[in-house]
C-alpha cells in the first residue's frame, strides 16, 4: 500500500447511510459504470444543511481524498451504495473512531478504500480542507496543515482484501473461488 | 462447551462442533433475500464475477421480494424491477413475488416469513439491514451488502465472524398500553445507537415469551438500530405454529445451552417500562411520551416492517375507534396479507378499514416500504418540508422520510395513534 495524500473532509459521530447517500438515489445501480459515477456526485449530500459541500455542484468528483469521522460511521442501512458513493467521489482512505458493522464490511468487500480506525478523536484534530497524509508503513495519519501526526490501529486481515481490490479479487488470489 | 443460540446456529452452518465469539467461519447459507433496491446491484456483481452463464447456488435458497420503490413513476425504479424479472426468468427462480401480479407481497421482512421462508435454526442473509427481523423465529439473520450477496448467490457460503452475545431478559406481564416497540426503544435508549455494535442481541424472559410472533419481529427488527449484527429469540410453540402454518419444510430448532457465556445480561421488569418516543435524529434518543406532550405534530405515519403489521394496525384501531385524528394520518400496510386483514379483522364489530375511515385517516395506501425511507419524489407519505412526524417506522435519521427539514419521532402504534388524535405527542394511557 502506498502513501495516500490529499485534502481531508471531516464529519463527526453517527453519520448514517441516509446521509452518505439519500434513499432517492438508490434507484442507481452501482455495477452500471455511468450510475457508479453518478452515485459519486451525490456522496454525503444528505449531511445537514450548512455543511461544506463534499462534492461541489456540477463537479464530477469531490476534491477530497481522505475522510475523517468520529464514532459509528456508516450506521443504518446495508446499502452498498454508501461506500461506493464515497469511493466514486474520490475517497481513497478514511479514518474513524469506529464504524457500523455492515458499512465496514461493505468497504472491505468492495475494496473501495481503506477503512482505518484510530483511538484519538481525530474529527477534533482535523478541519475540512486540511492537507492529510496517511503513511501505511508507519501506521500514521498526519495533519500536514497543523503539523501533527497521529497513530492509527493496524488494519490487520482487512488490508490484503482491500489491497487486492475487494472480496472477489482476494478470494480468487487465495484460491477460495475459481 | 456451552454455546448461545447464535453460536449454535453458526456452528451447525459451519459444520463445527463448537465455536466462540471472534471466530471467523465459513457458513452455509439457507436463504438469501434481496429486493428491488439492492437486487440489481447484487445480480450485477454475481454476473460480473461468475459470468453470464453462471447459475445461482441453490434456486430454492434465493428469495426476491420487490418492495421499496413500487408505486412510483420513476423510470429507473421500473428498470430495476425489470432486471429482477429477467434474472428470475433466466435462473428459473421459484420464489419471486412480482409487482402487479397476485404473487406480490410487499415489505420483504414481513413477506419472508409469510411466504414460509423463515425457519428456526437456519441462516438467513439479506441485502437489507433489517434482515435481523428474522431472528424472531430463532434463526440467525443479518444484513449484508451487494458484493457479499453476489458471493453468496454464486457459492452459497460466506465468511462470518461469530458475534459476542448481549442478553436482554425482559420479565413480567406486559401492561395493556405497552407494545414491543416501547421495549426495544427502551433497550436501544439504554445501550445507545452503537451499543450492540458487532454483537448478537438475544431477547428472552417471560415478557418476550408472551409476545405474538409479529411483536417479536418488531423487537428483532430494531436490533440494527443499536448496531447489532443479529437479534434473536429462542423458538417456542408459537414460533412452530406460525412456521408450520406457512411451510412443510422440516427444520431443527436450536436453543441456548444453560450456562452459555454471554458478554452482558440486562434484566428488565416490563411493568416499569412506559410508552415512549425516539426523538430526532437517532433511534437511541429515548424520551417518555408523557414528557413530550409539548411537541406539536403535523403528521402521523403507521407502516413499515417495524410498525405496519396486522398487530400494529389492530392496536391503532383499538385506540382510534370512535375518535377522530386531528392531523393527516398515513396508513401503509406492510404486505398484501396485512392489507387483507384490515378488511377482515373487526374491532367492536367494525372492520379496521371502517374504523380508520371514520377516524378521518387518509386512504389506506397499497403495501410497500413507501415513505419509511423517503424514496423517489412521488412516494406516498414522503415528507417535503419541515413536517414533524410521529411514525411507527424504525429510523428517524435526518432526511429519512424525504425532507432534511422534517423531524421524525419513532413510537409504538398506540402512541402514534394517540398522538394523531391529540395533534401532539401523547401517552396512549390517556386515550385507551
Ligand atoms: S419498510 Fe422501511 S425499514 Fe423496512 S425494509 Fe422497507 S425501507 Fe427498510
Amino acid at each position: 500500500m502506498k502513501t495516500i495524500r490529499g485534502k481531508v473532509y471531516v464529519v463527526r459521530d453517527d453519520i448514517d447511510t441516509d446521509q452518505i447517500i439519500p434513499a432517492q438515489y438508490l434507484n442507481l445501480v452501482p455495477t452500471i459504470p455511468e450510475e457508479y459515477a453518478k452515485l459519486g456526485t451525490y456522496a454525503l449530500c444528505g449531511l445537514p444543511d450548512g455543511s461544506a459541500p463534499f462534492v461541489k455542484p456540477g463537479a464530477p468528483k469531490a476534491e477530497y481524498t481522505i475522510l475523517v469521522a468520529g464514532r459509528n460511521f456508516g450506521c443504518g442501512s446495508s446499502r452498498e451504495h454508501a461506500p461506493i458513493a464515497l469511493g466514486a467521489a474520490g475517497i481513497r482512505a478514511m479514518v474513524a473512531e469506529s464504524y457500523a458493522r455492515i458499512f465496514f464490511r461493505n468497504v472491505v468487500a468492495t475494496g473501495e478504500f481503506y477503512p482505518f480506525e484510530v483511538a484519538e478523536r481525530l474529527c477534533e484534530r482535523f478541519a475540512t480542507g486540511d492537507e492529510g497524509e496517511i503513511d501505511p508503513t508507519a501506521g500514521t495519519i498526519a495533519n500536514l496543515t497543523a503539523g501533527k501526526t497521529f497513530a492509527m490501529k493496524p488494519l490487520g486481515a482487512v488490508a490484503p482484501v482491500v489491497e487486492a481490490g475487494g472480496l472477489f479479487a482476494y478470494a480468487r488470489r487465495a484460491g477460495m473461488i475459481k | 462447551m456451552s454455546m448461545t443460540i447464535t453460536e449454535k446456529i453458526l456452528a451447525r452452518a459451519a459444520s463445527k462442533k463448537c465455536l466462540g465469539p471472534g471466530d471467523n467461519v465459513w457458513v452455509e447459507v439457507d436463504i438469501l433475500l434481496t429486493h428491488d433496491v439492492c437486487g440489481p446491484g447484487t445480480i450485477g456483481v454475481f454476473q460480473r464475477e461468475f459470468g453470464r452463464q453462471a447459475r445461482v447456488w441453490n434456486r430454492e435458497g434465493v428469495v426476491i421480494i420487490p418492495d421499496h420503490y413500487i408505486f412510483t413513476a420513476d423510470q429507473k425504479a421500473h428498470r430495476n424491477v425489470d432486471t429482477l424479472r429477467e434474472f428470475v426468468k433466466e435462473q428459473k427462480l421459484p420464489h419471486y413475488y412480482d409487482v402487479g401480479t397476485p404473487d406480490y407481497k410487499g415489505v420483504c421482512h414481513v413477506a419472508l416469513p409469510e411466504g414460509g421462508h423463515v425457519r428456526p435454526g437456519e441462516v438467513i442473509l439479506g441485502t437489507d439491514s433489517h434482515t435481523c427481523t428474522h431472528g424472531a423465529f430463532g434463526a440467525f439473520a443479518t444484513g449484508i451488502g451487494n458484493t457479499d450477496a453476489g458471493f453468496v448467490m454464486g457459492t452459497g457460503k460466506l465468511l462470518l465472524k461469530v458475534p459476542k452475545t448481549l442478553r436482554f431478559r425482559l420479565e413480567g406481564e406486559m401492561p395493556s398500553y405497552l407494545m414491543a416497540k416501547d421495549l426495544i426503544l427502551k433497550v436501544i435508549g439504554d445501550i445507545g445507537f452503537d451499543g450492540a455494535s458487532y454483537c448478537a442481541m438475544e431477547f428472552c424472559g417471560s415478557a418476550i415469551r408472551s409476545l405474538s410472533m409479529e411483536e417479536r419481529m418488531t423487537i428483532c427488527n430494531m436490533a440494527i438500530e443499536a448496531g447489532g449484527k443479529n437479534g434473536v429469540i429462542e423458538p417456542d410453540e408459537k414460533t412452530f405454529e406460525y412456521v408450520r402454518s406457512r411451510t412443510n419444510k422440516p427444520f431443527e430448532p436450536v436453543y441456548s445451552d444453560a450456562g452459555a457465556g454471554v458478554e452482558t445480561e440486562r434484566v428488565y421488569d416490563v411493568s416499569q417500562i412506559e410508552p415512549c418516543v425516539a426523538e430526532p435524529h437517532v433511534p437511541s434518543n429515548h424520551a417518555l411520551a408523557r414528557e413530550r406532550r409539548s411537541v406539536k405534530l403535523d403528521r402521523a405515519y403507521i407502516g413499515s416492517c417495524t410498525g405496519g403489521k396486522l398487530t400494529d394496525f389492530l392496536a391503532a384501531a383499538r385506540l382510534l375507534k370512535g375518535k377522530r385524528v386531528t392531523i393527516p394520518t398515513f396508513l401503509v400496510p406492510a404486505t398484501v396479507e396485512v392489507a387483507e386483514g384490515l378488511s377482515r379483522e373487526l374491532v367492536n364489530g367494525k372492520s379496521l378499514v371502517e374504523v380508520f375511515a371514520e377516524a378521518g385517516c387518509e386512504d389506506i395506501a397499497p403495501p410497500s416500504c413507501a415513505a419509511c425511507l423517503g424514496g423517489p419524489a412521488d412516494t406516498f407519505g414522503r415528507t417535503k418540508g419541515s413536517e414533524v412526524v410521529i411514525s411507527t417506522t424504525n429510523r428517524n435519521f435526518l432526511g429519512r422520510m424525504g425532507s432534511k427539514q422534517s423531524r421524525i419521532y419513532l413510537a409504538s402504534p398506540y402512541t402514534a395513534a394517540a398522538s394523531a388524535v391529540a395533534g401532539h405527542i401523547a401517552d396512549p394511557r390517556d386515550y385507551l
